[in-house]
């Protein structure tokens, strides 16, 4: 949607990530998680007391922790006691849910952050536990499988090719070579069929991550930023769960999305896809209508650091802090969840001129 | 728990965890019908506003409107798409390599996700032909198709005879109305920096809590974080090993798997030095006779990790202004 006309205006205001990293065997989610907090915060000068709502995105299976988003409250500071919700997704849905919030005029600040444990685990199984546990879930289809098949229905349909979509890897982990957050930059190998047609380069790497960001509206969005990323739409849409009922080349509700979310009005700068895998990208430029004039994951994207429940929210932090340094005037921030690009949200950011 | 090497300075300790469920699921009437259709080596499927769906569902994916005209299919296919799975996972269907496949099969409209047996991927391409092969023994779960295998008849390319789509009622004897789906799965627990602190202080049977430096709480067991100020806790602090019972219930029921006789007294104990009360149970004591303010001690037995439990110390009780802020 974009927000009513008599509503302050929300902006992400500041954004912090950790370095994502293969294992964080050493650290706790919570002590993994509260550098970021930390950082966030002192960039706005605010302490927890002084935010109105924050949210929370994460999942306890990628752990085995239960409850593990309450223990992480600690790294918050949660007293005087705070007005709090979370989650069972990516980070960008705790996004969303604190943006209407603010859409609501009952507070003018959120604090959003979202982490993953991915290493804990075995991510492809872990991951197939999200399936439907009737038809699906018993046979185990892991998260590379799915996403494979989806990439042979890309190239058979003429969508793309094995060299195109090695080139999308190579120019990911290219472009991460700048991001000093990525976990996977620079010259990477294309390495053998992992599950073919997708080779380990066409696949995310295993990590653990977490991200924060700042949310604010009106006059205290300008306070608290030189150059705030005004939100001037996000929308996220589903679609149907059976696999054999959905067209795997296309992503009707990622387009849905971004046409409630005002993307499609003017030309766009820049874009954060949320493509775990490079045929996922594919999907995602067609479903955008995205041309050459549009820098698609500068950050190197999910190909080069997917911290899972929280590479969505990255994408909306990396969208905004390219317009607060002024590298970007209107981006589009996208973020999935769910296998072969289910769920899909979308949010676009703006720069005042 | 073992160490893991570490950056320096730390030693962080990782321990097997496994989390398993037998998840019950109760079916309703369409997906009863399917799973026992199964069983029978019947494939139905459901009409819908974009045709004969199979796996069937309840409700309209485009519509939302509810389902309920089951049809039967037949039990050869085509591949929409396929991926070759060349490292088979544990669980998976086929113990060697495979392709996934989602199958339409022949009448039905929409595809079935499920695995193909053949030798190689280059045996394996979309529009191939495919026909079910039935596990021996079947329950009613999508496993009762063992996987699909290569159906030369008719040859690839032929368009399949138009199959006519039959009603079916969906009624069998002795019908499944629920499926039991384990699910398992194998972490490596790691507690993080204050955790393994502290669970390397009880290897040497020693009680550590940790202090925020903000607001000078001590905390037991620590997390590494101060839940108040949400800042990192630092310094480490002995506590105990006595303490006080700042309340406490008294159990009834017997635990499985524990060699605990009821009632016994479950507490909230209050560590000297400590800011935070921490649980045990309390013994060497009648159940009827514990109360707030009992001054209590651990009782470490050999080989256990952490204390078994807390006894009285014989010293007189704690006035109550000495815990009332920890309750
Ligand atoms: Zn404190």
């Amino acid at each position: 949607m974009t927000p009513p006309a008599d509503t302050a205006p929300v902006a992400v205001v500041a954004f912090a990530q950790t370095v994502h990293r293969r294992r964080t065997d050493e650290l706790s989610e919570t002590e993994m998680l509260m550098p970021v907090l930390h950082e966030v915060l002192a960039a706005t000068g605010l302490r927890t007391a002084d935010i109105g709502f924050t949210c929370s995105g994460s999942s306890d299976y990628l752990a085995g922790r239960a409850f593990s988003f309450t223990l992480a409250l600690d790294g918050v500071g949660a007293w005087p006691p705070i007005s709090e919700s979370h989650v069972e997704t990516d980070g960008a849905w705790a996004f969303y849910e604190a943006w209407v919030k603010l859409l609501t005029g009952e507070t003018d600040t959120a604090l959003v952050y979202a982490y993953g444990t991915s290493s804990a685990g075995d991510l492809r199984d872990v991951l197939s536990r999200q399936l439907d546990p009737y038809y699906t879930a018993p046979l185990w289809p892991d998260s590379i499988a799915l996403a494979a098949l989806q990439a042979r229905a890309l190239i058979d349909a003429g969508h793309t090719t094995g060299p195109a979509l090695a080139a999308i890897a190579a120019r990911s982990r290219a472009d991460a070579a700048a991001n000093p957050y990525a976990q996977l930059r620079g010259a990477v190998t294309h390495g053998d069929p992992l599950v073919h047609p997708l080779h380990t380069g066409d696949c995310p790497p295993v990590g653990d991550g977490a991200a924060a960001l700042v949310l604010a509206a009106g006059d205290r969005a300008r306070e608290l930023c030189a150059r705030p990323a005004w939100i001037t739409g996000a929308d996220h849409r589903t679609e149907a769960h059976a696999l054999g009922v959905r067209d795997l080349t296309d992503s009707p509700s990622t387009r849905h999305a971004a046409r409630r979310a005002g993307a499609f009005d003017r030309p766009l700068d820049l874009a954060e896809l949320h493509a775990p895998f490079t045929s996922q990208e594919v999907v995602l430029r067609r479903a955008l209508d995205l041309d050459e004039r549009v820098r698609v994951n500068p950050s190197g994207g999910a190909l080069a650091a997917n911290p899972v429940m929280a590479a969505g929210l990255v994408r909306i932090g990396e969208a905004a802090a390219a317009i607060h340094r002024g590298e970007a005037d209107r981006a589009l921030a996208h973020a999935t969840s769910g296998p072969c690009l289910q769920q899909n949200l979308v949010t676009v950011l703006e720069g005042e001129a | 728990m073992t160490s893991a090497p570490g950056p320096p300075g730390t030693n962080p300790l990782t321990a097997p965890l496994t989390v398993e469920f037998p998840f019950t699921r109760s079916l309703g009437p369409v997906q009863s019908a399917f799973l026992t259709g199964l069983r029978e080596r019947v494939v139905l499927g459901i009409r819908s506003s974009a045709g004969i769906l199979v796996p069937p569902v309840e409700y309209d994916p485009a519509t939302a409107a509810e389902l309920r005209e089951l049809v039967q299919v037949g039990t050869s296919g085509t591949v929409t798409t396929w991926a070759w799975n060349p490292r088979p996972r544990p669980r998976q269907p086929l113990a060697h390599p495979f392709a996934w496949v989602l199958v339409r099969l022949d009448g039905a409209d929409t595809a079935l996700l499920h695995v193909l047996d053949t030798p190689g991927p280059e045996a394996v391409r979309t529009g191939m032909r495919v026909r079910i092969r039935w596990a021996a023994t079947r329950s009613g779960a999508i496993t009762d198709i063992a996987c699909f295998e290569p159906d030369d008849t008719p040859p690839d390319d032929t368009p399949p005879a138009p199959r006519p789509v039959r009603p079916h009622d969906g009624t069998f004897d002795s019908p499944v109305t629920g499926i039991t789906t384990p699910a398992r799965l194998d972490y490596t627990h790691t507690p993080g920096r204050a955790q393994t602190r502290y669970l390397q202080a009880l290897g040497g049977r020693r009680i550590t809590g940790e202090r925020c430096p903000s607001c000078h709480k001590v905390y037991v067991p620590p997390r590494g974080a101060c839940p108040t100020c949400g800042v990192a806790t630092t310094g480490q602090v002995e506590v105990g090993p006595r303490g006080t019972v700042t309340t406490f219930c008294i159990v009834n029921i017997k635990a499985r798997n524990l060699d605990i006789d009821v009632p016994y007294v479950y507490a909230h104990i209050a560590l000297d030095g400590a800011d935070l009360a921490l649980h045990g149970r309390i013994g060497g004591i009648p159940y009827d006779e514990v109360r707030m303010g009992l001054r209590v001690e651990p009782v470490w037995t050999d080989g256990a990790r952490h204390p078994d439990h807390y006894r009285p110390t014989g010293e007189p009780d704690a006035p109550d202004d000495t815990y009332r802020e920890l309750l």
